[in-house]
């Protein structure tokens, strides 16, 4: 356990390695940057430029250095926690995306508990009563859960919401909260607010982790030892519980890794639609106006979380199953 | 055996053994019948059709057993053959613009007059601005009925960009309207605009899993056949790929497009985007069943002959999981398909003047719409067909990939 555990761990830093540097190429890829874009701005419209800051913040951040340079001062910083600094907030980016982040996390994690808690059920009815019209029509619904594009559902979704419920559209908490500290109220605004989201972005999810989990439990349902629990006259639900559907469970741990980008592409996308304060569209922003450091340190943060989530999931699944500890042990 | 004893069991032949006392020897005995040993197995031309059936005929059965995959092959094929038609299909130009009509509502076809079943018509419009709140209202007129022409000339196009043509499906009657899925806010019609769109947005998808494709069998065949090194690397760089949430990825790739490139470079580079993150899938199916066929003996055998590795993955080794991988590419499609629209959606992908589902629901991007106008929203109904029917005729596909089962 203990070597996998290391083989597990030395494999993430090249991993991350090799990301930064995707990230740092991609956001270097259009041709100048933010500061040419913002002086060529402030002369269309006539004003002058503060240059003597705009030097010192180049010459303080590098960009008159080679590239090589510049991501190893960016990747320093990053070690060190500081995630560089937005220019067109004028903050650093641990500060601009400090509150985002928690609300990122909140939505992140609600919906991958949504999904699970859907899915769980669903799938294992699906796979006990297959071919059944429930099953049918449950598989339909996934499937339209699979194609429908979650910004639409969002926005009728919303306004449903607004018709019938009075909840008020876009954010993630009624207005009055926005800007306070928390309390009760707020938290209780934010979860009144959190279901149209975390439906939305969990819908396509729970859709592909029902078919995955049916998928799994139909081919353990066939297997002989099956049949000869049930030849002995175990109780059906108890078969259920203690053989098939263990072995089926496994696809559910290890799709936190793949659950997690999944949920945060969804976020990103589904946050733009309903104004979420959240981090989605702050990227999108920080992607038009070439602020770098806030859109790279920003899809570094979301590709180490995912990493990290994909070494968890391995980590638990080789702790459920002795199959997967003991062939890693094997291999090396 | 039984052949060559019994073979010639004719008249004469009895006779001779029963004139023979029983003490005496048999005569040698050779049968002049023609001798075919294989006279057992052969088989009528039925099954003979069943027996030595191709791998693709059998795919080609057992998917036909699939009912709701043959009726989405379907849906597909005449979605993309209406692509190559879709200005006779279209009743409007693409930027015909009715400036008379601005968000004007879907009107409805009607069959039934006073009772009577008659050639479908539809009502025109009577326009009012309510002053009040400044809505457009559109009252349907039932003095004003305007048969719809099929068949019929109406505007003018140019076939393809090629040929001059004004020969519609559908027509309005001259002078009147024809809005079957409402205007948007240029009063442009918007079935034809979906239909016009359905050539970007259907074909985005078939592009990217070309790239897809060629770029997972590539690599994945490169990793699976040598192994090793190379494998170790290629597993790590998919590793990387995957752990990256796509759509900021492709938000992030797209956002690099120089906003002067034409319309038509920003289309190939948004296929070319979408084609280079989902490939990881393919290289990884086809990395593992490399990595158990080159054990196999016929590509031992390949290899002695003098084969070059290109050779023995793609005429060896490939085809005996061509179908798994054209099944799986099927399945990336609607991926694509939801990514192209999503980007659009946001402004990062196609713009207009390029037309596609995902630009047409740009348009309805805030709650107004779902509120005032909800019939712009209508380009989702295509694309959740499409993607309904890509998922379905996929996993159809999928299991009858493996006929031999």
């Amino acid at each position: 356990m203990l070597s996998y555990l290391v083989h597990r761990v030395l494999i993430m830093i090249p991993t991350l390695i090799a990301i930064s540097i995707v990230i740092f190429t991609i956001i270097n890829l259009p041709p100048g940057d933010y500061f040419s874009t913002y002086i060529a701005e402030l002369q269309s419209s006539g004003e002058a430029a503060d240059l003597a800051k705009i030097a010192f913040l180049k010459a303080q951040y590098g960009f008159d250095r080679p590239l090589w340079q510049q991501y190893l001062f960016w990747v320093g910083g990053l070690l060190h926690g500081d995630m560089g600094y937005s220019f067109a907030y004028n903050l650093p980016v641990n500060q601009v995306v400090g509150d985002r982040l928690l609300l990122t996390f909140i939505v992140s994690f609600t919906t991958i508990l949504f999904t699970y808690v859907v899915a769980f059920p669903i799938g294992v009815y699906s796979a006990t009563h297959q071919y059944s019209w429930t099953d049918h029509a449950l598989t339909l619904l996934g499937f339209l859960g699979l194609a429908t594009p979650s910004f639409l559902l969002a926005l009728v979704l919303l306004y449903f919401a607004n018709v019938y419920l009075g909840i008020s559209i876009g954010g993630l908490m009624d207005p009055q909260y926005v800007d306070r500290p928390w309390s009760f109220g707020k938290a209780l605004s934010v979860a009144a607010h959190l279901w149209i989201p975390v439906i939305v972005i969990g819908t396509a999810g729970t859709a592909s982790m029902i078919r995955r989990l049916r998928a799994n439990l139909l081919d353990e349902l066939q297997k002989q030892y099956v049949v000869t629990a049930r030849a002995k006259g175990l109780h059906p639900l108890k078969l259920l519980f203690k053989y098939p559907l263990r072995m089926a469970l496994n696809p559910f741990i290890s799709d936190i890794g793949s659950l997690l980008p999944h949920v945060i592409s969804g976020a990103a996308i589904v946050s733009v639609v309903m104004s979420l304060p959240t981090t989605g569209p702050m990227l999108l922003d920080a992607l038009r106006s070439q602020d770098m450091y806030l859109a790279g340190s920003f899809l570094m943060f979301m590709a180490f979380l995912t990493v990290i989530g994909v070494f968890v999931s391995d980590i638990a699944l080789a702790v459920l199953d002795p199959r997967i500890r003991l062939q890693a042990g094997r291999r090396q | 055996m039984t052949d060559l004893l019994f073979a010639g069991d004719s008249p004469r032949d009895r006779a001779d053994v029963s004139s023979a006392k029983p003490a005496d020897p048999l005569p040698h005995y050779i049968s002049d019948s023609p001798f075919d040993p294989y006279s057992v197995e052969s088989m009528t031309p039925a099954q003979e059709r069943f027996y030595l059936a191709s791998e693709w005929r059998m795919v080609w059965w057992k998917l036909r057993r699939h009912r709701i995959a043959v009726l989405s092959g379907a849906v597909l094929l005449t979605l993309y053959v209406s692509i190559l038609f879709c200005e006779f299909l279209a009743p409007y130009e693409l930027d015909a613009r009715n400036t008379d009509f601005i968000y004007a509502p879907p009107q409805r076809v009607r069959i039934f007059d006073n009772g009577r079943l008659v050639w479908p018509f539809v009502y025109g419009y009577d326009y009012r601005l309510d002053m009040n709140n400044l809505e457009r209202l559109y009252t349907p007129n039932p003095d004003k009925r305007q048969p719809i022409r099929f068949f019929c000339h109406s505007s003018k196009y140019r076939f393809w960009g090629l040929f001059e043509g004004d020969l519609h499906l559908l027509c309005p009657t001259p002078g009147g309207q024809l809005f079957l899925a409402g205007t948007d806010r240029l009063g442009r019609d918007l079935l034809s605009r979906i239909i016009y769109g359905a050539r970007i947005s259907l074909t985005i998808g078939l592009l990217g899993v070309a790239v897809s494709f060629t770029l997972g069998v590539l690599i994945g065949g490169i990793a699976g056949y040598y192994g090793g090194w190379t494998d170790i690397l290629v597993q790590r760089g998919i590793e990387v790929i995957q752990s990256f949430p796509h759509l900021p990825l492709w938000m992030a790739l797209s956002a690099i497009l120089p906003v002067s490139w034409s319309p038509i470079l920003v289309y190939i580079g948004i296929t070319l985007i979408l084609g280079m993150i989902e490939w990881t899938h393919l290289a990884r199916a086809v990395r593992s069943k490399l990595l158990a066929l080159r054990e196999e003996d016929f590509c031992t055998a390949a290899v002695l002959m003098g084969a070059r590795p290109a050779r023995i993955i793609g005429r060896h080794l490939l085809p005996s999981f061509m179908s798994h991988l054209i099944a799986s590419a099927t399945l990336m499609i609607p991926g694509m398909i939801l990514g192209e629209t999503a980007l659009s959606f946001l402004g990062l992908g196609l713009r207009p003047p390029m037309t596609s589902w995902g630009v047409l629901l740009n348009e309805a991007q805030n709650i107004n719409v779902v509120a005032l106008y909800p019939w712009l929203m209508l380009p989702v109904a295509f694309v959740i067909v499409t993607v309904l029917a890509f998922n379905f005729f996929g996993d159809g596909l999928r299991d009858a990939a493996d006929p031999y089962h």
